[in-house]
Parts: structure tokens; sequence; C-alpha cells
């Protein structure tokens, strides 16, 4: 039995990572082929950081995902506040709405957004670029932070706040001592939920930018339009790396974290 | 002793429902007050009026003489220790306990002594640093009433503050509470759910109600007297009987006719009767006016615990001897321990 | 009670840009391009019927195949000790941080004629087989990227059912398999069902893995809507017609669903 899941866990492992080590493999590789390793270069990775495109799609992700996210977090952050203290009928409707974009498919909220942009595009001044990019993902990422901080207040003990008044706090200051640092992991980690969901995005941006806003994903498909260009193998392992890196850092904090608590 | 506290005709609907019915209570200064009764009588919620968390529909709160109805609760010279504790799990005890002393912006040094003059009162020197999660019970159960004394309140409310305790632990917690009460002087509203808790610590007990005040009096009255029979029933174990007052000094009793001591009913007056199950004395069937087979017999450490079949009533018994399951037994009682009182108008509980 | 104005300036956001948008979509399948009312976009998309029949029928399988690989896998993780559960877990995640085109992109150079698959098996004498620009190669790459999906929300309901519930049954003379049938599936339902919305609702809309591993003939929904918008059959009205009726198709599939889900509780992940 316990061979047997070893096996069953390794194929599906083995399914998952070998397309990856494919790319990473032949990102090295000195010709063309998809298929034939003929001889060992950096030549692509070369090529990657030269090539403007993508050096300044890279850089407008950074921006817009940056800015998105912190956006999001604020307003999500006062959202999950204000939504707290509502009637239990009114929170329903604004969490059912919150939810529509996460339910929905990509494409429908891309679409629909297009939508509203092409309509305002027509009244305002209003062009498709950094401004409708990011309206669009600061849209898909305060769900993702509302729904990171609602569980907290859940979780918090209902008495915080008002053992902080009782204790001589304003409810102003109540908060800010109090129920803040009780929210802040749900703050943090819908924080970074949208930096990475806007880091990652595709669909949405692509019914949302505009010539002068493009993001990496959108580079990336032009690319990948094209028959062949070794550059995305590179940037491909690139990306990969950085992925290991993080989550390795992340796990390594967590654990030390859990260690601490312990420890006490 | 002046009052500090005054409800005066404090009425509460909650959502269309009455929690507090138009009570009224007066609590002196540097006494501990215990406010009982069931889950849902309202103690909680007025003890939330006195913190100032819950402002009441209609009526007066008074502190010190003067009208408090809407003052909030961070101006409020009281302190409340919260049920489950309410520490901030982000602060170390020191700073849980210094909390309300860094919000008045006291100088460090003062600050320092205080909290240290607090850990040493509740006897957690050299926990400063610790982390509040890792605490246990009582502890943090001393943290908290530390860091709500820490301000020199003039009354602390404790809501239910032992209640996550166990039996053991909560002996030594009500016997350190009352210590502290008495060597600080000042005045404790405390609530619990628990008869025997109340009973230990207080100086007046407030038996509660559906949203009234039933009795309030010193725990020896209220044990002893208890002016109706859901406090008689709530106030340690009773039997709890219909009865007739005949006339003066004379109830009937499952049809049979007992002298007592209380006066002044009406002639026929259905009644409550009381009597405590310790109060039963066990006597030979042939000499007795009421009889009953022994139906159960639990040994519960100083006595027993019998529960006596009658022919229309299930008898309590608290005797130090048992009889024997089965037996058929004769009870009695001194005229002076058997409690007769109005019916209630309202007879739910 | 004034801290509900703090929601103030998100719920004029989710007014401007959730809840207009998708009124919009309804708008314009309701009307030709001068704005006056008309059914014939919404009766247009009927003409697509073989699209729609082959999204769902596609998605459907690539569901099926993600339950039949995640459900094992996920009950063999929660049997791992604790500190090795989480590795594991993050291993399996792991691809899906990287982005989806890339992923998908991997399969493109695998698959291909001249693809490493296709070179092996030449070595051996076989081939070459036409994989890439297949409805197999479709499902395959909806497999691939969201088999994660059906992963976690299996795992994680599956990894807080009571242990002591699994002795329970042991206790009153179920073995392995009985256990698994009568305890852990019911009890892993909630996981079953929302990996599946979670599996299906982006495969039934995708249009890039039908795009780069079904080539062109291998349309699907997804691809269907991209073309009235940004493609060369530019009509909005059209393209709004199909959003609004795959959004229909999948609030019913997301009804049946939950007809299953005993609990209100959804497993959010």
């Amino acid at each position: 039995m316990k061979k047997l899941s070893k096996i069953y866990v390794s194929a599906v492992l083995l399914f998952l990572y070998l397309p990856i080590f494919v790319l990473i493999i032949f990102s090295f590789n000195a010709t063309k082929s998809r298929s034939v390793f003929s001889e060992f270069t950096f030549d692509w990775y070369i090529r990657l950081f030269q090539n403007e495109l993508i050096m300044t799609s890279f850089r407008n992700t950074l921006i817009v995902a940056t800015i998105a996210s912190v956006c999001a977090t604020v307003l999500g952050t006062a959202a999950a506040i204000g939504i707290n203290r509502m009637s239990k009928a009114g929170k329903a409707v604004v969490m059912n709405i919150t939810n529509l974009p996460i339910i929905n498919p990509e494409i429908v909220t891309g679409v629909s957004l297009m939508l509203v942009f092409v309509f305002f595009a027509a009244r305002m001044h209003l062009e498709f670029g950094f401004i409708t990019l990011l309206i669009a993902h600061i849209t898909f990422n305060v769900p993702y932070v509302i729904l990171n901080i609602m569980p907290k207040f859940r979780q918090m003990n209902p008495h915080l706040y008002e053992a902080a008044q009782d204790l001589g706090c304003s409810p102003v200051k109540a908060f800010f001592k109090v129920v803040l640092p009780e929210i802040m992991p749900g703050i943090m980690s819908g924080f970074l939920m949208s930096l990475t969901f806007s880091l990652d995005d595709f669909i949405i941006s692509y019914f949302t930018s505009g010539p002068t806003s493009q993001t990496l994903p959108i580079t990336i498909y032009s690319m990948t339009r094209r028959k062949v260009s070794p550059e995305i193998n590179a940037l491909s392992t690139i990306i990969f790396l950085i992925v290991v890196i993080v989550l390795i850092g992340k796990n390594i904090l967590e654990n030390r974290h859990a260690k601490r608590d312990k420890a006490m | 002793m002046k009052n500090i506290i005054s409800l005066q005709n404090i009425v509460v609907d909650f959502d269309g429902e009455n929690i507090l019915q138009n009570i009224s209570l007066n609590i002196r200064d540097k006494e501990f007050v215990t406010l009982l009764g069931p889950s849902g009588c309202g103690k909680t919620t007025t003890l939330r009026i006195i913190g100032g968390f819950l402002e009441p529909n209609s009526g007066t709160v008074l502190f010190d003489g003067k009208k408090i109805n809407n003052l909030p609760p961070y101006k409020r010279n009281v302190n409340t220790v919260f049920q489950r504790y309410a520490l901030f799990p982000h602060l170390n005890v020191y700073d849980n306990i210094a909390f309300g002393l860094k919000v008045q912006k006291l100088p460090e040094k003062e600050i320092r002594t205080r909290v240290a003059e607090m850990l040493e009162l509740v006897n957690l020197r050299g926990f400063e640093k610790r982390g509040v999660n890792h605490l246990s019970g009582g502890q943090q159960q001393r943290v908290a009433i530390a860091r709500a004394l820490v301000n020199r309140p003039k009354v602390l409310l404790l809501d239910e503050p032992l209640g996550a305790l166990d039996l053991k632990l909560r002996k030594e917690m009500q016997i350190e509470l009352k210590r502290i009460q008495q060597s600080l002087e000042i005045t404790f509203v405390y609530v619990t759910h628990d008869q025997e808790e109340a009973l230990t610590m207080s100086d007046t007990v407030v038996v509660m109600n559906k949203g009234n005040i039933q009795q309030i009096g010193s725990p020896v009255d209220i044990y002893n007297e208890p002016v109706n029979a859901f406090v008689a029933d709530f106030i340690g174990e009773s039997n709890v009987l219909k009865g007739v007052m005949l006339k003066d000094c004379l109830v009937e009793i499952s049809g049979r006719q007992f002298e007592c001591v209380d006066k002044g009913f009406a002639e026929n007056e259905a009644v409550d009767v009381v009597i405590r199950p310790e109060d039963v004395q066990l006597i030979p069937a042939e000499q007795a006016q009421i009889t009953g087979v022994v139906d159960s017999v639990t040994f519960k450490g100083v006595h027993y615990e019998m529960l006596i079949e009658a022919y229309d009533f299930r008898w309590m018994v608290h005797s130090t001897k048992a009889a024997e399951l089965g037996s058929t037994v004769g009870m009695t009682f001194d005229p002076y321990d058997i409690h007769v009182m109005k019916k209630m108008k309202d007879e739910t509980f | 009670m004034k801290q509900k104005l703090i929601a103030a300036p998100y719920l004029v956001w989710m007014a401007v840009f959730i809840v207009v948008p998708l009124l919009m979509v309804a708008y314009f399948a309701f009307t030709d391009g001068e704005g006056r009312f008309t059914l014939d976009y919404i009766a247009e998309v009927g003409k697509y019927t073989d699209i729609f029949v082959r999204s769902i029928w596609l998605a459907a399988i690539a569901t099926v195949i993600c339950l039949v690989i995640a459900y094992p896998l996920a009950y063999i993780l929660t049997k791992m000790e604790k500190k090795r559960q989480s590795t594991m877990l993050m291993i399996v995640m792991l691809p899906m941080w990287m982005n989806f085109l890339l992923r998908t992109y991997a399969w493109m150079t695998l698959l291909g004629n001249n693809g490493i698959i296709n070179t092996l098996l030449g070595y051996v004498g076989l081939g070459p087989y036409k994989m890439l620009n297949t409805e197999g190669a479709v499902v395959l790459g909806m497999v691939y990227n969201y088999l994660p999906y059906m992963i976690l929300p299996l795992y994680s309901v599956m990894e807080k059912i009571d242990k002591s519930l699994i002795e329970a049954a042991a206790d009153l003379g179920c073995n392995g398999a009985r256990v698994l049938a009568k305890v852990i599936f019911p009890l892993s339902l909630p996981g079953v069902t929302s990996g599946i919305t979670m599996v299906f609702v982006p495969a039934i809309s995708t249009f890039i893995i039908s795009r780069m591993l079904g080539g062109g003939g291998n349309l699907l929904i997804g691809d269907l809507i991209e073309m009235q918008f940004l493609g060369n059959s530019y009509n909005p009205n059209l393209g709004a017609g199909i959003s609004l009726v795959l959004m229909v198709i999948i609030l019913l599939i997301m009804t049946i669903m939950n007809q299953f889900d005993s609990d209100d509780e959804k497993v959010l992940i």
C-alpha cells in the first residue's frame, strides 16, 4: 500500500513537473530545436535581457501590480471593517456581489469591464491603457482582500474592542491599537494574494489594457503566437526559480514562526 | 454608606425583545455585589449598562450621583474583566496590564511601578515578558484582573470571570478575588450563574430572572428567606410544593396540615411551599404524616442524596444516614423550615 | 454606527465596476447597435450550439479526469505525517505559481510534430503522431493547468475530517474500504463539489488552452467571446449575448453542485 502510494504521488509529480523541466533544459540549448539538445549556451538569457519589449512589459507589470494591490488592500480593508458592522441582510447582499468576480469566469469579468471602458472612452477622455488596466486589477483584487480579512473579524474575541475602550481608548484609538493588529495577518495575506494575481493575470488584462500598457503575460502571449522563441524558455526558467526561492523562503519563515510560538 | 452606582427604572429592548423590564438597583461604595441568575436573565446586560457598552432605552444610570447614561466607556471610572478575559493577543503580560496607563500617557516610571504592584497583587511576578496565549486559564484570569485594576477604578465589573476554570481553581480564585476586593477597598460588581460562587463572595446578592430583579439581600437572607419559589429553587436545591395557607401559621401540603411560622396570607390562599432537602427529617413511616418510597440513594461525600417518591411529589432529601432503597420512610420538618411564599405570577421557570 | 460609512468607497467601486459592467453585458446582449431592444443576438448564439456542446463536453471530461487523479492524491497526502504534508502540498502547488501561459507553452513544445515525445517515439520507430491541435491536447492542457484547483479543496476538506471519526467507524466494524466509502467520501463531498466548480468554470471559459493546444479547429466558448471583442469579427452585442449564456450555464451548474452540499459552508480557498 505504502509503495503504491509512493509510485502514485511520483507519477502525478512527474506529470506536473516534466513540462517545466523540459522548458528549463531547452533554455540552455544552442539551437532553436525543441527536441534535440545540441550545445549548452546562455544566449537566450542574454537575448531576453536585451529584449526591449519584454523589459518594458516587465516594468509595467511590476508598476500595475504594486499600485493595484496597495489600492485594493486599502479599499478592501476599509470595506471589510464597514461590512463587518452591517446588518445581516446588508452583509449578505454586499458579500454576494463581492463574490461575483471570483465566481464569474475571468473572461466575463474582462469583457464586462471592457464594455464599461468603451462606454466611458466614447464620452470622456479615457483611453485604454494604464488607467483602465489599473482599475481592472483593483476590481478583481479587492474581493480577495475582503475575503481574507472577514474571517479574522469572526475569529477575534468580540470583547477586545470593548476592552480597549474600557481601558480608556476612544473608539478610533481602540481600533488602531487592538483591532488592526488582530486583522493584520488577513490584510497581509490579502495584499500578497492581490500582488500574485496581479503579476500573473493575463485574461482580464488582455481585455482592458491598451497598446502602451502591455504587461508581461500579454507579451508572453504574443511571443507564444510566433512559432519558436527560446527566450520564453529562458524567461520560464527565471520565473520558476523566483517562485521556488519565494516559496521556500516563505516556508522557512513560517516554520520559524511556528517554532518560536511553540518555544514560548 | 453612599451609593456609588444607582440604576433607576432601566428598560432595555433588543430586537423587540424585552431584556430588562424596569429594574432599579443601588450599589453601595466598597461593596461586593453579585448579579445572579440563569442565562438570559439580563445580568450581563445590566453589567454592560454600568460599563457603558449599552445605553438603556429608558431609565437613569447614576455614578457618584451624576447621570452617566451617554458617557462612553473610555470616560468612565469603571473597568471590566471580560468573559473569556479579552486579553490582547498581540501584547505580552506587561503590555496588557500597562495598556490603560499607556493610553493615559502616564510617565514610564510610574507605569512600571504600578504594573509591578499589580503583578505582585495577582501573584504573577516574573511573567512580564510572557505572551498571553502561553498562559494557563488561571494566569490569564489574573492578568485580566490586573489589567483592569491597575487603572484604579472605583468600580470593577466582572462578567462570569471564573466560568472557564476548573472547580479547584475556581474555588481558589473566589477566595483570591475576595481578598483583592477587601485589600483595595473598591466596589466589585460580579456576574455569575453559579449560586455557590455568589453566596461565597458577596456582600449583597441580586437574584435576577427574565429581565427582572427577584430579590436583593445578603447571602444569608437570600438562602434562608427566599422571597419566592424561583429564588428558593435557584439558590440551592429545594423541594417546591403547591400548598394552601389555611390560616396564619398553618399550611396544608399534600393534603396534610403543618404548623409553620408564616403569617399575613389570605385564608385558603394558594401558595408555594419551599422545604430545603437538608431540612427534611426521616422518621419511621408509622409516626409520619407524609410517607414515601426511597427511589434512589446517591452518596455525595458529606451526605447522601435521596429521592423519595411520595404519592403526589418526588422529594429530595439530604441526610448523613442512608435509608434503604425501596423501603418506605416517613418525613417531617420543623415549623421554621417550612418556607411559605406567594405564588409567582409567571410560573414557567 | 459610523463605522459602516468606511465601506462607502468600496460600495461605490463595487457598484461602478462590478454591478454596472454586468448590467452592461445584459444591456448589450439585448440591444442592437442603436440601442433598440432585440433578441436577435441571443437567438444568434443558437448558431454556435456545437461550440457550446464541445466546450461543456471537453471541460466535463477534464473535470472528471482531475477528480480521478486528485482524489487519491489528496487522500495520500492526508495520510502523511504533518510536516511532510505541508512540504508535499507546496511541491504540488508550485507549478501553479508559474504563469499559465508558460505552462501551456511547455506542452506545445512537448506535443508538437517535432516535439520531444514524437522525437523519442521516432527513435523506437513509432510515429510521428499528431498530438498538438487535437481535442485530446486541449483536455490535457485543461487537466494540467487546473489539477491543483482540484487537489487543494479536496485536501483541505479531507484534512479537517476528525481522525476519531475514522477510528469510530473502524471500531464499529468498517474495514479500510468501507471507512473510505461510508465516512471519508461523504465527508469530503464539499471538497469534491468545490473542486469541480473550481476546475469546470475556468475550463469551460478558456480561450488560451484551446488556441495554443487546439489549433484553429477546436474553438471553445472563450474563443468565440474573444473573437467578438478583440478578434476579426468585432461584434460586442453578440459577444455579450454569448457571455450571458455562459454565465447562465455556469450558474445552473453551480446550483446543481450546491444541491450536493448538505452544509451551507462553502470551501473557500
